[in-house]
């Protein structure tokens, strides 16, 4: 290459060009920067999972084993006490941590894949196909889907399937509507043209153009997300609705001991059982909140950087 | 009244070391780097610079403002006296509005829509109560008069989004002039707007800033139409000062290596060469978006080897041209031939071969390359996908292809965020290039960077063409760009082609009225461009 | 004027064929209902006739848009159907009309909602536009820290807390809200204390949210900077430059929150046992009674595609671009 000095040399022109690094050092970087909320957010999580992972190891009793006393109070043996029909709330709640994030893990996992599906076809799509789309989320939008939910599992009952599918169609709607928003924002680009000029297909544009482009709001918005499913899911539980004793869940175990509170003025442990899977659900909730808002400026931050 | 004609020697503002931080990427940069400024009553400053200069915060600092997001960390700003660095809010906005007016880039964003212009208009003066409000809107009237408005008397009660955009810049010189100002921060007013309305609204500006006798910082990155402006030219570069000097010694006798570089483009001019072997051909096409029709009949053709540019203002249908011919959009009527052949009227219908022939190359570098990317990626890409190239033998044809474009193989895994933005438009005249396509159409290609990196991408584009014969059609506003690059012109407007014919036809009298009109609204390289424009119009 | 006039129109239009298509959606749960659900109802032992009966009796027998027609035409009339609950297997038929059910409980749960919107509304716009303006601030971060915490609580948890502290160990209010017709409004007042301060925390948190980031949005706009240019006060600022073109986004915020107060009040009212139509929904759920939750549904449906529709002719009647057409 000729690079005569007082000319104008395109490589030599100052571009923010910045030091690669490895996805580990990467990752390392990422975590120093990362504010004490979004630590707390990521133990928390890493903790539930962990919990959810080796439930059958940690827990000191069976799920469903039921003890002699009903209400027995905290002790030893049973270290929050016994529920009504005397099974052991800590093993309760040890199970609950599986079955209910796995449960709303799963619905959210499938409304992602639903919603964002046709959330992408809709975007690149812009005919028929999105009109039709559009339109039938924006009716079922008009529905609270709480209510939706409950009527729709007055119907086809309180099985766990039924719970999934129902959810997780319901909130499909709203993975589509962002999905469809910020992949039309990315589809109208340049560069998708460019690829459509070129002749590449639906199939390579979607995953090669847009997605990659779109990533970073799905993925704080699947975290929202999941957050809100885990609550419809503790709510429908709680009103009795969700998932089905034996099965143990966070949601059902608060009504089901509610009564406890009552007491609290004679004994304040058994007052608190209650609360404890309640506190459990706003923890992990909380937890996910702020690994999403740090995530979020992360990501927001580097667009200003443009 | 402090605002009365004062003395030209008295020092209105003056600005010393300032040094301004802006925040990005969860750290402070510094954007102003120390720069001294010093303006008299009734001067006009003229500053320039490309885009990051920091000529816009600089500017708004003069009022002692920084935009959320910057702060001020070093310096002193003496605006009649009162140190507006140090100043207190309170004290700030007594002058804003009032002795220091500001007229922003974008008109149709800074007037609130919820008001009518007139009340917007006279707010600044009727808050400080120097005027009883009778009086400041027939004076708000008078300089509607005087910036010619049409209807001068019920413009003012008309909403923003009801005026066109060239009326709106120039009712906000009314806003900045209606209380009489010492100083008016104009900041990138014209860049918005197409050349005809261009000249309209600065030749407006400049009569009132003269009539009023009001000091001014007028902030732009063309030179052409600081030359207008400005008693003198300071000229920025990454937050520091380069140089300054009176507007003619700045025009003729630049210093810096730097600012002399800035007057290159209005240097370079090919020779034109005609063609007889037409490789595209378009044929009375008409075509529109929705029920809204925008290309009539439109007939283009476009020689093998050689440059066709198509200019034309916005909305003229410069680039629906462009998109009728890569087959986005079909055309209600009529044809676009290549070699002699019909191509099918929509993309989905043509070959790959086809598609190949024809490559295109956007405005926007910036959106035109996914930001996912590496640069390996984005060149190997049509490699791979029109010649079937893989492994070892893309990544070679990759490398030739970057130092066919002056760059070198350290660029290959580089994303496009790590690119400056005239290394991305190579990087896309790169991929246009890997099809081996017979034309490559340029929508704009230059007019996003700066003036020296535009140079250079044109150098680049006439190498190429000589060495590989591609043809250009080569869409642009900007008749410098057009002297530098074209062998034939095509005028459009309104999506109807004016005419079309070579260069040295089309750039020389006889005009067509409206060619004439274009072409007498690009502004000159020469102070007395505007004067003698208006002078010539008006006789 | 025209131009607002079409928009309110076409709004309207959309509004009411949203609501139509809702209610087909409701109406026709029950086509989807397993074959043998007559049985479940009327229990094991009862006879083919009575099953056929009970079929005949919701219409299974008719083709689908002429029920649907003729259920929305009794809908109109304020004939919400026959509850199923009070049948049995011998064809005696105790059951009770849908609409006795619902009107009592339906002005219950709308005196809780008003009386939370009255104190949540206005309490959230004043936290949500203060923290816009001291952005940054300590008290804008402990805003914001505390309603993120609210958001991401259960309902249930946030009204267990409230009754732990405020009925069981200081018995201040009571931690049942029974409710009849004959109850005085001081007392509702009263006993409604603790669900309406529940569905007040959880609503302010998401609202002083939205409202915040409206405010800030628009605090954003290049007008607003040109005005702070012109040497305007930060109350005059708000008051003249920002305030006339929030109404759009403030009434969103408003609808968005008063619809999701129409659902909070499921759980809440089941938690406090309080004669709602919530709980009347939960129960009708869990009996599958179906007349009654589609009854329910279609309430909140209305009462929520209503609330969208009014924040959208607010939005328009302010919009000075629809109101000054060029």
């Amino acid at each position: 290459m000729t690079q005569q000095p007082e000319t104008y040399a395109a490589a030599a022109e100052v571009g923010a060009v910045r030091k690669r690094r490895t996805r580990l050092e990467r990752f390392g970087l990422l975590m120093k920067s990362a504010p004490p909320s979004a630590w707390f957010g990521m133990i928390v999580v890493t903790l539930y999972i962990l919990v959810a992972i080796f439930a059958d190891v940690i827990a000191p009793y069976g799920e469903a084993e039921i003890h002699p006393v009903p209400f027995a109070p905290w002790s030893d043996e049973f270290i929050f006490g016994t529920d009504q029909i005397g099974r052991d709330v800590l093993t309760r709640l040890i199970y609950g941590a599986r079955n209910t994030m796995g449960i709303a893990l799963a619905t959210t996992l499938l409304s992602f894949l639903i919603g964002g599906g046709l959330g992408l076809v809709a975007a690149i799509n812009r005919s028929w196909i999105d009109q039709a789309l559009s339109r039938l989320v924006d009716v079922l939008m008009a529905i609270p889907s709480l209510i939706f939910a409950l009527m729709l599992l007055s119907i086809f009952g309180s099985t766990i399937t039924s719970l999934i599918m129902i959810i997780a169609v319901l909130d499909s709607t709203r993975v589509f509507r962002l999905t469809r928003s910020v992949a039309v924002n990315v589809a109208v680009m340049d560069y998708v043209e460019a690829a459509k000029l070129r002749g590449e297909g639906l199939g390579w544009i979607m995953r090669r153009e847009i997605l990659p482009n779109i990533m970073p709001p799905l993925v704080a918005e699947f975290g929202l997300r999941f957050c809100f499913v885990f609550l419809t899911i503790a709510a429908l539980s709680f009103l009795g609705v969700g998932i089905q004793p034996p099965t143990a869940d966070w949601g059902s175990m608060v009504r089901a001991n509610a009564s406890l509170i009552q007491f609290a003025k004679y004994d304040m442990t058994a007052a608190i059982t209650p609360l404890l899977p309640a506190a459990a659900i706003a923890l992990l909730t909380v937890a996910v909140n702020f690994i999403v808002d740090w995530f979020l400026q992360k990501t927001s931050g580097l667009r200003d950087d443009k | 009244m402090t605002n009365e004609p004062g003395d030209r020697n008295e020092i209105l503002l003056e600005m010393r070391d300032i040094r301004i931080d802006g925040f990005s990427d969860e750290q402070w940069h510094p954007i102003i780097k120390g720069v001294d400024l010093t303006l008299r009553r009734g001067e006009i400053m003229g500053l320039i610079g490309e885009s990051g200069a920091g000529k816009s915060t600089l500017g708004k600092a003069a009022m002692g403002y920084t935009q959320p997001g910057c702060k001020l960390t070093g310096g002193s700003i003496l605006f009649d006296g009162i140190d507006l660095a140090r100043a207190r809010d309170r004290e700030k906005r007594r002058l804003w509005g009032t002795r220091i007016a500001y007229v922003a880039q974008s008109a149709a964003a800074s007037f609130n829509p919820a008001h009518r212009l007139i009340d917007q208009t006279v707010e600044a003066a009727n808050r400080r109560g120097l005027r009883p409000d009778a009086e400041s809107r027939a004076d708000a009237v008078e300089l509607f008069k005087a910036l010619q408005l049409p209807n001068p008397e019920t413009i003012g009660s008309r909403y923003p989004h009801q005026v066109s955009g060239g009326q709106l810049q120039r009712i906000m010189t009314a806003m900045a002039m209606s209380p009489r100002p010492d100083l008016i921060i104009f900041d990138e007013p014209t860049t918005a707007l197409d050349v005809t309305t261009q000249v309209e609204v600065l030749s407006a500006m400049r009569n009132i800033v003269e009539e009023f006798n009001t000091a001014a910082i007028y902030i732009t990155h063309d030179l052409a139409v600081v030359a207008q402006m400005a008693d003198f030219i300071k000229v920025l570069r990454y937050g520091e000062e380069v140089e300054q000097a009176p507007t003619r010694q700045m025009l003729t006798r630049p210093e810096q290596p730097y600012t002399k570089s800035l007057w290159s483009v209005r240097a370079l001019e090919k020779p034109e060469v005609k063609g007889e072997d037409i490789v595209l051909s378009i044929d009375h096409v008409d075509a529109a978006y929705g029920p809204i029709k925008v290309l009539h009949d439109v007939n283009i053709s476009i020689p093998r080897g050689r440059t066709v540019a198509v200019v034309g203002e916005s909305g003229s249908g410069k680039s629906t041209t462009a998109r009728v011919i890569t087959g986005l959009l079909p055309p209600l009527s009529g044809s676009v031939s290549f070699n002699g052949e019909p191509l099918p009227a929509a993309l989905k219908d043509r070959s790959k071969d086809q598609l190949q022939k024809i490559q295109m190359i956007y405005q926007m570098a910036d959106t035109a390359m996914n930001p996912r990317q590496t640069v390996e990626e984005i060149i190997g890409r049509p490699l791979e996908f029109y010649l079937g190239l893989t492994g070892k033998a893309r990544e070679a044809r990759v490398i030739k292809l970057l130092e066919m474009i002056e760059l070198d193989e350290s660029f290959m895994d580089r994303l496009p965020s790590e690119l400056s933005g005239g290394q991305k438009q190579r990087i896309c005249i790169a991929r246009a290039l890997a099809a081996n396509p017979e034309v490559i159409i340029c929508d704009e290609v230059t007019s996003a960077l700066d003036q020296i990196v535009q140079e250079g991408i044109l150098q680049l584009l006439l190498r190429l063409q000589k060495e590989y014969n591609i043809t250009y059609l080569f869409i642009t506003h900007d008749i410098a760009t057009v002297k530098a690059i074209s062998d034939e012109i095509v005028v459009m407007l309104q999506g109807k082609v004016v005419e079309q014919g070579l260069k040295s036809e089309i750039l020389s009298p006889p005009f067509p009225d409206y060619t004439k009109l274009l072409l007498s609204s690009v502004p000159e390289m020469d102070p007395d461009w505007l004067t003698n424009l208006l002078a010539a119009r008006n006789s | 004027m025209n131009a607002v006039l079409a928009t309110i129109l076409k709004r309207l239009g959309l509004g009411f064929a949203t609501l139509v298509v809702v209610s087909a959606i409701i109406f026709s749960s029950v086509s989807m209902l397993p074959g043998d659900f007559g049985q479940a109802v009327l229990g094991q032992s009862a006879t083919e006739e009575t099953v056929a009966a009970f079929r005949k009796e919701l219409g299974l027998d008719k083709p689908a848009p002429v029920r649907y027609f003729e259920w929305a035409a009794s809908v109109l009339q304020g004939d919400l159907g026959t509850s199923f609950s009070g049948r049995n297997a011998s064809g005696q038929d105790r059951s009770r009309q849908v609409v006795d059910l619902v009107m009592p409980r339906l002005w219950n749960t709308l005196f809780l909602a008003g009386v939370t919107a009255l104190i949540a509304v206005p309490l959230a716009l004043f936290l949500g536009l203060t923290a816009a303006l001291y952005r940054n601030s300590a008290y804008d971060r402990a805003v914001n820290a505390a309603t993120l915490t609210t958001i991401s609580t259960p309902e249930f948890f946030v009204a267990y807390i409230l009754i732990l502290f405020l009925a069981s160990l200081w018995p201040v209010f009571p931690s049942l809200a029974n409710i009849d017709a004959s109850t005085a409004l001081g007392e509702r007042l009263y006993r409604v204390a603790l669900p309406a301060l529940t569905l007040t925390l959880v609503i302010v948190a998401h609202m002083m949210r939205m409202t915040r980031a409206a405010i800030i949005n628009l605090l954003a706009s290049p007008y607003i900077e040109m005005a702070r240019l012109k040497g305007a006060s930060q109350s005059e600022i708000i008051l003249k430059h920002a305030l006339p073109n929030a109404w759009a986004p403030i009434a969103t915020v408003i609808a968005f929150n008063l619809a999701y107060l129409v659902v909070g009040v499921v759980v809440v009212e089941v938690v406090f046992v309080y004669p709602g139509i919530g709980q009347l929904m939960v129960d009708a759920v869990t009996s599958r009674d179906i007349p009654v939750v589609q009854a329910c549904a279609l309430i909140f449906a209305a009462t929520y595609i209503l609330l969208n529709l009014t924040a959208d002719i607010i939005g328009i009647v302010t919009n000075p671009r629809l109101l000054h057409p060029r």
